[in-house]
């Protein structure tokens, strides 16, 4: 311990504002030491229970609803809604909380369309859905390359987001705290399979509800937790109205300090184009429900009946706790102030663990501490169950799908030959998760979420609803959708304004560079006739203007001699920030043409089947006792 | 193909065909319904600002309250959805799916 102590203190000023406190940092171990073994333990419970395949891919079909609404909650409340959420709402007020709703909208998409006819037909992926009446070995290959490409996108911005955070808030480095998240998912998932994956998200989703339900009480209950006088207090806040006229800009000057700080509960300070809302918003409610990490969870219950109960659960779980980031959000901007969130990390990720430690005593209290240790460790377990659910459903791909399902089709593998290819395929895909993780350090990843559900959403969403609940639907329906689907969302990103287009950002940083002296004029100026407030206003922006300067210059230096992007374009040719309102129409148009187009006798005379047994749930896999 | 299952008398039975016509119209209306509900928010918030602007108590506004409904309309509609199938479909379902198993 004190040799771990010892080569963490040198870096210790370069986190020292948002991390745990020096001193205090046997605390932030313990508290951790503690997670680990709590998992740990459950691991080597549920490793004794795992001999088949179904025990390794499903648990065995032996999960009930609500344990699974749990787990479902564990495994969806990703750091990026975790924390990224309550950081926009502590940063843009309204259009952050705005922003969750989608998140949950989404489920009942889930529970109405997806959840019941996927666990009556289905047995470990979303290729045994899409195989079910189509030619199986290309149904297999391209299901198994599209849950590869989701699940790959999903698990860099899981891994270099974790990465970028677990440094920040216990202050080891990046390349460390990659691998020990990826070894630390290995361990689970190899030796519990989805047994101990399922667990640790019932866990980690446990320990999040309730270090939210603490925090958001100790904010709210001040105010008689009555909501008009809490958030007369964030609208009153001159920390909250400073934040507000910087975003506004020029408009905000003729903007009394009441009106500033209302415009905080009011829409449009960060979302600026209606359409790119829209269109995220449709990546959300439509790509959830095809997402293959999320759609695996309902193989694990026994029935239609558990798989609806266990979306209920989730809805309540995760809309529940949505509504505690709204007051996590406004408490972080109350209490810490959006500044000192946005200085700390510019998306506003740490809000709620900075409000922790405010809300425990400040940096400087034991308690503060104690609040922000567990608060870090809720979101390393966070990170840990996403990335072993992502795992599991990118090795299930590999070894249930590509190998049993394709290279040794019709060939009897044993149970004992299938558990250790889905061990194989696990150890492989985890490896790759923490190269990647070390390769992608320093990359803007965020948009990798979006397109995450975007390629859900135009490629799985329409093969899956229209295998389903279409007649005609076909294996070269399944074929073009998948391709098309993925190539479009995919592609559209690629030319959309996401990328660094390196004319415009030194256009920007000329316009900084060059406004730069008689903005500091005009501060020097307001400075010498104000008080003592007007003067500690001055030196934050002159200090805020001095970071601006010095970014542009960085981007020019960085920018100098190129003129194109990553694709070669100089600027984009899609405006788009998230594809989903044109991919997700050319996927569903894809699957129709696809299968109009194609002949498969087969894939109609399966119908009846298909249908009647979704809607009855005759012949569905019975759960395995041990 | 399965078991033995004949699956076009199974599809043809009068009960499977109330089950199918049921079901259909209230997952495809909830859906509708759902998708609508949930795009009212994006639009509101960029073309009916005025109207989210309106205080209604204290500093609440109706873009919040508007906001905050949402997830009162996401949870109702998954309430009704599972109480109309625990009610009606599920026995249907199991009535069928013992006759012809």
């Amino acid at each position: 311990m004190a040799l771990v102590a010892a080569a963490l203190l040198p870096c210790a000023p370069a986190f020292a504002q948002a991390g745990v406190v020096a001193s205090y940092r046997w605390l932030t171990l313990t508290v951790f030491a503690a997670v680990i073994a709590l998992t740990m333990y459950v691991t080597y419970l549920a490793a004794r229970r795992v001999h088949s395949a179904a025990d390794f891919y499903t648990a065995g079909g032996g999960v009930s609803g609500l344990q699974n609404g749990w787990a479902i909650a564990g495994d969806y409340l990703s750091a990026a809604s975790f924390l990224g959420i309550a950081g926009l709402i502590s940063l843009y007020g309204y259009d952050g909380f705005m922003y969750s709703v989608g998140w949950l909208v989404a489920y009942v998409t889930v529970l109405l369309l997806i959840a019941e006819p996927c666990r009556n037909i289905g047995r470990y992926t979303l290729s045994d859905i899409l195989s079910y009446r189509n030619d199986p070995k290309k149904t297999r290959i391209v299901g198994a390359l599209s849950t590869l490409t989701v699940s790959t996108f999903y698990l860099t911005a899981q891994m270099v987001g974790g990465g970028v955070l677990v440094k920040i808030l216990i202050g080891i480095d990046y390349e460390t705290s990659v691998v020990c998240v990826g070894l630390l998912m290995l361990g689970y998932v190899l030796f519990g399979g989805m047994v101990a994956t399922t667990w640790v998200q019932i866990i980690k989703a446990i320990l999040l509800v309730s270090a939210s339900i603490l925090i958001v009480m100790l904010v709210w209950a001040p105010y008689g937790f009555s909501l008009p006088a809490f958030l007369a207090d964030v609208v009153a806040d001159p920390k909250v109205q400073a934040r507000v006229a910087t975003l506004l800009g020029d408009p905000a000057k003729a903007m009394s300090a009441a009106e500033l700080g209302q415009r905080f509960l009011e829409p449009g300070l960060y979302f600026k184009a209606p359409v790119d809302q829209i269109s995220l918003g449709m990546a959300l409610v439509f790509g959830t429900a095809g997402l293959p990490h999320i759609l695996m969870r309902f193989f694990t219950v026994p029935s239609a009946q558990q798989a609806r109960r266990s979306v209920l659960w989730a809805m309540v779980i995760i809309g529940g706790f949505y509504v505690l980031t709204l007051f996590l959000g406004f408490g972080a901007a109350l209490r810490v102030g959006p500044a000192r969130i946005a200085a700390v990390d510019a998306g506003g990720n740490l809000a709620g663990p900075l409000l922790a430690q405010f809300i425990g005593g400040g940096p400087d209290s034991f308690f503060g501490n104690l609040m922000l240790a567990f608060v870090s460790a809720v979101a390393f377990a966070t990170i840990v169950a996403v990335v072993a659910g992502l795992v599991l459903a990118a090795a299930s791909a590999m070894a249930h799908d590509l190998y049993v399902g394709v290279v040794r089709a019709g060939k009897d593998t044993t149970a004992q030959g299938q558990v250790k290819a889905a061990r194989i395929a696990t150890a492989v895909v985890g490896a790759m998760s923490i190269g990647i993780g070390i390769a992608a350090k320093g990359q803007n990843v965020a948009v990798l979420v979006g397109l995450a559900f975007a390629v859900a959403a135009s490629a799985n969403f329409p093969c899956v609803l229209l295998t389903l609940y279409w007649k005609r639907c076909n294996t070269g329906g399944i074929i073009a959708g998948m391709l098309v689907g993925t190539i479009a969302a995919v592609g559209l990103t690629l030319v959309s304004p996401n990328l660094t287009y390196p004319i415009a950002v030194r256009a920007t940083a000329h316009k900084v560079l060059d406004e730069a002296p008689a903005r500091r004029a005009a501060l020097a100026a307001a400075n010498a006739a104000g008080d003592a407030t007007q003067a500690a206003r001055s030196s934050t922006e002159l200090a805020a203007l001095d970071k601006a300067v010095a970014k542009a210059q960085a981007d020019l230096d960085k920018w100098g001699t190129q003129n194109a992007s990553f694709m070669g374009l100089e600027k984009p040719l899609f405006r788009l920030k998230n594809p989903g309102l044109v991919s997700i129409p050319l996927g569903f148009l894809a699957v129709i043409l696809g299968s109009l187009l194609y002949r498969d006798k087969r894939a109609e005379e399966m119908w009846n089947e298909v249908y009647a047994r979704q809607n009855t749930g005759l012949l569905v896999s019975k759960s395995t006792a041990h | 193909m399965h078991e033995g299952v004949d699956w076009d008398a199974l599809i043809q039975d009068p009960r499977f065909q109330t089950l199918h016509r049921r079901k259909t119209r209230l997952l495809w209306g909830l859906m509708v319904l759902s998708v609508v509900y949930y795009f009212l928010l994006p639009i509101g918030a960029a073309y009916f600002q005025d109207f989210f602007r309106i205080r209604v108590w204290g500093a609440v506004n109706v873009g919040l309250l508007f906001a905050l409904s949402e997830f009162v309309v996401a949870w109702v509609i998954a309430l009704f959805y599972a109480r109309q199938a625990g009610r009606e479909f599920d026995q249907l379902a199991a009535q069928i799916a013992a006759d012809y198993a």
